[in-house]
């Protein structure tokens, strides 16, 4: 495989897993999230998150040219083949946490796929393109929470303010990129990580002052991955989402 | 939770053309997201192109206890129902 294709590949792995790992992470709030109306709202988004990881994961499949297709690597890579952001694969903690981590994730994802929309990689664009309408509603959604718990009660006011302490040491590798995917951003493929920062941290930013909150003192984010050095919790979690494709190889629904 | 948010009720438009309907109701903090729990909570199956969420507290309703008076007395008046006319056998669509 030519070095470029090889990159592309990993950048559709990289933008699937990170929509698959969220998108299973908010199902875990199926029929536990405080309200109806709660539940409903993750569940959808985890549904749109899903539908992207599709889309990304097919293409990742085809690059690869091995015959696997979205489903075998959702269900058949093991946890140091996934290159999602250590971010999503968090545990979700409380409502407060989950709608911390969204928040900082959607705000991102939204930027991100606003540029992928320009790619010139016509597969990257189109995916990009139908994901902006679903993310723009995630971020607003993930936002109007946040600035109701920050500006609620003590308690939710309280329970922010440790979900923003638990997540913030994430963010900064949403913003990495690598000499592979540098390759891709030269010639307009993939998107430019680093440049979406200002404009995140100045929407973040006006939320978080919105909700009275303000953004923790990490002095130093962890990452790793992108290149599969995961924390431990999403071994766990594949354990659980791989389960019924690896005990019964050839079930159908 | 549930308990501390206000009710809201919801309707829904489901093509341009047609007026709002009753959907149903939910729990939520203030309007805008009562909105955004109406599209999640309704409209998941492209069943609407415009939402109204009112404060159900806003809204008053007949006294079941007057039903009688309020309603009964329509029963008996048929002529009230456009029906005792002719309609041309050209015209279609009535």
């Amino acid at each position: 495989m030519a070095p470029r294709d090889r990159a592309l590949l990993e950048l559709a792995l990289r933008l699937g897993d990170d929509a698959l790992i969220l998108g299973q992470r908010l199902g875990e709030w199926c029929g536990h999230a405080p309200t109806l109306e709660v539940d409903l709202s993750l569940t959808n988004i985890a549904l749109d998150l899903i539908g992207q990881a599709h889309h990304f994961l097919a293409y990742a499949g085809e690059l690869e040219g091995e015959g696997r297709d979205a489903d075998k690597l959702a269900f058949r890579r093991d946890v140091l083949e996934f290159r999602n952001c250590l971010l999503v694969e968090q545990p979700n903690g409380d409502f407060a946490r989950t709608m911390t981590r969204q928040f900082l994730f959607s705000t991102w994802q939204h930027l991100l796929m606003e540029q992928l929309a320009q790619s010139r990689d016509p597969r990257l664009a189109g995916v990009g393109a139908k994901a902006v309408k679903e993310v723009t509603y995630h971020a607003r959604l993930a936002s109007d929470w946040v600035v109701r718990l920050g500006d609620g009660t003590e308690e939710s006011r309280r329970r922010m303010t440790e979900g923003l302490d638990w997540t913030w040491r994430f963010v900064d590798e949403l913003f990495e990129v690598d000499a592979s995917e540098a390759e891709l951003v030269a010639v307009g493929v993939a998107v430019d990580r680093p440049a979406l920062r200002p404009a995140w941290d100045a929407r973040v930013g006006d939320v978080l002052g919105r909700a009275g909150l303000s953004a923790p003192i990490v002095k130093r984010g962890v990452s790793g991955g992108r290149t599969g050095r995961h924390s431990e919790h999403l071994g766990h979690m594949l354990g659980e989402m791989q389960f019924l494709s690896r005990a019964y190889p050839d079930a159908v629904w | 939770m549930t308990s501390e948010l206000p009710l809201w009720e919801v309707f829904m438009r489901a093509r341009n053309g047609l007026s709002h309907r009753h959907v149903g109701s939910l729990h939520a903090a203030d309007a805008r997201m009562a909105i955004e729990g109406a599209r999640d909570v309704y409209t998941r199956r492209l069943e609407s192109v415009s939402l109204w969420v009112v404060p159900s507290v806003a809204i008053t309703a007949s006294d079941p206890g007057e039903s009688a008076s309020l309603f009964e007395p329509a029963q008996d008046k048929v002529y009230r129902h456009p029906t005792f006319y002719v309609v041309p056998y050209n015209i279609t669509h009535i």
